[in-house]
């Protein structure tokens, strides 16, 4: 096998906010890592998270701790989270981001010199570190300044394609190199997949090119269980107009600053339909619900900061009825601040103008981002007009199957964290809630990763699986199939998930996604990139569409088989939510055939102690 | 909106030319769409590097009619239409194919600055203590989305070539000899040494590193990289200036850097003489 190899005792797939926390825990143990990634360092995905990092610090307010993270984040999932790992993450985080701190993180401060926290939907207290609207940024840059001093080997614009096994074991992974083409093989004793979401398996995303759900199909191949895989989050608001920048991110952090939701009657639709379980926790009325945004602590939060899943489907709902803005959106605004006399209609007026002094300005300093997003991108000042939003595909809640503890997936040797695992987040995921994820997470398959390696010798790699591997890949270069263009076959399939397997499902049109899915899989496999293997695009498109096919597949699989709504998941068919799915998760894995299976897992009961505390928040 | 003509730069290492296409444009479109659209119908090899289109991760940099821009947050409706629309790689840095350059440089520049150090936690929990207003200014710098434009214009990279140079284990050096083998850090790494010079906690001193292996000294202030700078960046002046003061104040007085240093550790706010604009 005349390949280039390399050894590490661990190898980290995957340089966003997990990839990068895993493979610095793994080398403080003291073993040797090499970390991969698909593009360069510090570009991953993290980096365009915008709203916080949700932790209990309690630095805003003191009535905060991990029992209402905790209790929060099942509210969220909707009790099909593993609440172990909900318990874990919401106990772990406060250190983790603390820890950031200590890396040279420069958050946002309270008056008092602490780390800011902010307001989130679904989160009961202000709790998400931020610095602006560009946490993501200020996390993986510290951890990559951190990271490069610890020994750590990066291997960058390096996509691996397959993972490598020995037996039952993984023993490492072939990958290739962007630039040139070749072909490189890691061997190493553990593996851990930190390689993001799925989102370019939809039309309208807030995702980048690098989200064609390669780890989840990695893994998926490679012998481990996707757990949970249909439910999809939907971010309430994307970007809708211009076309070109259709589902480019607009942060929640909008809506926790007191940003509305209108539709096209001026109506605040919002508070037209409170879900019951979060009655208690919501604004009476449109005075209440700013007081809340401006760190009132009497005051319960506005109906724009209830749950993702919730918001998406009311703005989806509003749109259908003819009530949608000129572009299938809603608008969101918070120029009603800078209007004059908008405060008098309070009964306190005064209390909200001793915290803004300068509307526009407060505009500008809390969401300087946003600010500029849709000042250069759609040519709207937001401090003067109301913004056009929409629905946009932003995040998998499902993902591989890992142990609570460990991050372990069900193939010895095989880690994974961050969003490509699944576990925490049940039904619908919390803003906030994956960048502390990523934090937890990484860090405890970095430390179980390298343990692993310490107790385990280096396995061996099969030269006749990496030629066959290497042989398929090399295929798409050589059209011996046919000449399918592979940006049309993604497009394709991006309409198919879009249209059959999106927001609202429904069974007949899920099972005509499959189709479609099955049609497209063969088309797949005659794509052709011409060229040669440097630096080129189409063949890169030609490998990702196999992972996003895998990805699809496995989330209208799931989606059929949960025949009730809950969280993300909205069956049109079954629009209720029931409680004989309220225990149990979707599992998909590789039969024995290649086919695609699936089966039911019970979700173990919860202990006592932590059933109190969901008894106590309610 | 009709069809513009795009002329871009098709190559690699062995050389290369301007090749033209056809984009169908649409409202509100940006440079990158029309990549993406010519990539996708008729040049699926053409390579560019791009992550998120939202001009977040600084991936994308490219020269388009001549000025160094993120491709993605180049609006059409801001280029003219009549004539083709110009689409080159940057400059400084060395071609892999089309618009995609070689810019590990930078990452190997980055490695030679000493990782942030703090002093010794404020609070028994372990945790510290900082105003708002200390950190606005070093939030400016690491507002910096590593898009390398700055480095891209900088006439000490781009005309005068101070990349240093790479010894056997991959470490970067200012070389003796010609020029050329000296090394310039550049403006993004003036900004990242300024962001932890300034920051409140951190106890390294990295002025010697300024003078000597950054060679800070070879920046004569043209501006040119505050101007392309996407993250409006005062690069020059909260950034370079006040660290050229610095590097002159510690070389005439060595004390100095003690001096401020502890300042800034008992929470005394820094001398007032630092220009100081708004960001
Ligand atoms: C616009 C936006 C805003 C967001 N805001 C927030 C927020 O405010 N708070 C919050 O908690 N969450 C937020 N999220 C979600 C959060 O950012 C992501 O879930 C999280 O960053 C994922 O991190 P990760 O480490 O799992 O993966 P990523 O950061 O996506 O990193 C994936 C890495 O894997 C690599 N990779 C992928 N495939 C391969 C392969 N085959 N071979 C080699 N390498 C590979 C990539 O190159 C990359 O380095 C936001 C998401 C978006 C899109
Ligand atoms: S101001 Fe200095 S760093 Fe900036 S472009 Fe000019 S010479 Fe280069
Ligand atoms: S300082 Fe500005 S121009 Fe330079 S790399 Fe950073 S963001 Fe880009
Ligand atoms: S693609 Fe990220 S900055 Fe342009």
């Amino acid at each position: 096998m005349n390949i280039q190899t390399y050894e590490h005792d661990v190898i980290v797939v995957g340089a966003g906010g997990a990839g990068l926390r895993a493979a610095i825990e793994a080398s403080a143990a003291g073993v040797s890592v090499g970390l991969v990634c698909k593009s360069l360092l510090g570009k991953a995905h993290t980096v365009m998270a915008e709203g916080g990092i949700a932790a209990a610090l309690a630095n805003v307010d003191e009535r905060d701790n991990w029992k209402v993270h905790f209790a929060d984040t099942m509210r969220g999932g909707q009790y099909v989270n593993n609440w172990r790992m909900a318990q874990i993450h919401a106990q772990e985080a406060p250190d983790r981001v603390r820890e950031l701190e200590a890396w040279g993180a420069v958050f946002d401060r309270t008056p008092d010199g602490r780390i800011l926290q902010r307001n989130f939907g679904g989160h009961r207290y202000p709790r998400l570190a931020h610095v602006g609207d560009r946490t993501g940024l200020e996390m993986i840059r510290t951890l990559q300044d951190h990271g490069i001093h610890q020994g750590i080997a990066v291997y960058m614009e390096c996509t691996i394609i397959s993972l490598l096994k020995d037996g039952e074991r993984v023993v490492g992974a072939l990958g290739y190199y962007r630039e040139n083409g070749r072909f490189v093989v890691f061997h190493a004793k553990a593996v851990v997949l930190a390689t993001g979401g799925v989102g370019k398996a939809y039309k309208i995303t807030s995702n980048s090119w690098e989200y064609t759900g390669d780890g989840h199909a990695l893994a998926y191949h490679a012998g481990a269980e996707l757990q949970d895989m249909e439910f999809v989050q939907f971010h309430p608001t994307g970007m809708v107009w211009p076309p070109s920048v259709r589902g480019i991110l607009v942060t929640e952090g909008v809506r926790g600053e007191g940003g509305i939701l209108l539709n096209s009657e001026g109506r605040r639709f919002m508070f037209d339909d409170i879900p019951e379980n979060y009655r208690n926790q919501t604004a009476k009325n449109e005075e209440e619900g700013f007081r809340y945004c401006l760190g009132d602590k009497n005051a319960n939060r506005p109906p724009e900061l209830l749950t993702r899943d919730h918001v998406a489907r009311c703005i989806r709902r509003e749109v259908k009825e003819g009530r949608g803005s000129p572009h299938g959106g809603v608008y969101l605004d918070v120029s009603w601040m800078t209007k004059p006399g908008a405060f008098s209609k309070f009964k306190d007026p005064e209390f909200v103008r001793s915290r803004i002094k300068d509307p526009v300005e407060h505009i500008k300093k809390k969401l300087p981002s946003m600010y500029h997003q849709f000042k250069e991108l759609g040519g709207l000042d937001i401090t003067k007009e109301p913004m056009e939003v929409g629905p946009t595909t932003h995040y998998i809640m499902g993902g591989i199957r890992v142990d609570p503890d460990t991050q372990m997936s069900r193939v010895p040797g095989l880690f994974a964290c961050g969003e490509c695992a699944c576990g925490i987040n049940g039904a619908n995921r919390l803003g906030g809630n994956s960048l502390s994820d990523l934090l937890v997470f990484g860090k405890r398959a970095g430390e179980f990763a390298a343990k692993y390696a310490k107790e385990h010798s280096a396995g061996r790699i099969n030269p006749q699986q990496v030629e066959e591997e290497m042989r398929a890949a090399l295929a798409f270069l050589d059209s011996p199939l046919g000449q399918e263009n592979p940006f049309q076959v993604q497009y394709d399939l991006q309409n198919v998930m879009q249209d059959l397997v999106g927001i609202v499902r429904t069974e007949a049109e899920m099972v005509k996604a499959l189709e479609r899915i099955q049609e497209l899989k063969e088309r797949a496999k005659r794509s052709f990139a011409p060229g040669n293997r440097e630096y080129n695009p189409g063949w890169h498109t030609c490998l990702d569409l196999r992972n996003l096919l895998t990805v699809s597949e496995a989330i209208t699989r799931a989606a059929i088989e949960r025949r009730e709504s809950r969280g993300a998941q909205f069956r049109e068919d079954y629009p209720e939510k029931k409680a004989e799915y309220g225990n149990r998760n979707t599992i998909v894995s590789k039969g024995p055939n290649g086919e695609m299976q699936f089966r039911w897992e019970p979700i173990p009961e919860m202990p006592a102690e932590l059933k109190r505390i969901i008894e106590e928040m309610k | 909106m009709g069809k513009v003509t795009f002329r871009i730069w098709r190559g690699d290492k062995s050389g290369g030319d301007f090749k033209d296409y056809q984009a169908e444009i649409s409202e509100g479109m940006v440079v990158l769409d029309a990549v993406h659209q010519i990539q996708a119908t008729q040049a699926p090899d053409l390579a560019c590097r791009w992550n998120c289109k939202a001009g977040k991760c600084g991936s994308c940099s490219a020269e388009v009619n001549g000025k160094p821009r993120l491709m993605c947050m180049t609006r059409m409706d801001t280029l003219p239409h009549d004539q083709p629309v110009m689409i080159q790689p940057m400059k400084a840095f060395p071609i892999i194919r089309d618009l995609v350059t070689d810019v590990s440089w930078n990452y190997r520049v980055n490695k030679l600055i000493p990782p942030f150090k703090p002093r010794p936690p404020d609070a028994p929990d372990g945790t510290w203590r900082m105003g708002q207003e200390e950190v606005d200014r070093i939030q400016e710098f690491r507002k910096c989305i590593e898009c390398f434009l700055c480095q891209n214009v900088c006439h000490v990279l781009r005309e005068h070539h101070r990349f240093g140079q790479t010894d056997e284990k991959g470490q970067l050096t200012s070389g003796q000899g010609p020029s050329e083998a000296e090394l310039f850090g550049g403006p993004r790494f003036m900004i990242r040494v300024a962001s932890l010079e300034m920051h409140p906690l951190d106890t390294v001193n990295r002025l010697p590193l300024l003078q000597k292996e950054l060679n800070i000294g070879l920046c004569n202030i043209t501006k040119c990289c505050t101007e392309v700078c996407p993250e409006h960046i005062h690069i020059t002046d909260n950034g370079i200036i006040p660290l050229k003061e610095r590097v002159v104040d510690e070389f005439y007085d060595p004390l100095m850097w003690a001096v401020r240093k502890v300042g800034e550790a008992l929470g005394v706010r820094r001398r007032k003489s630092l220009p100081m604009v708004n960001p």
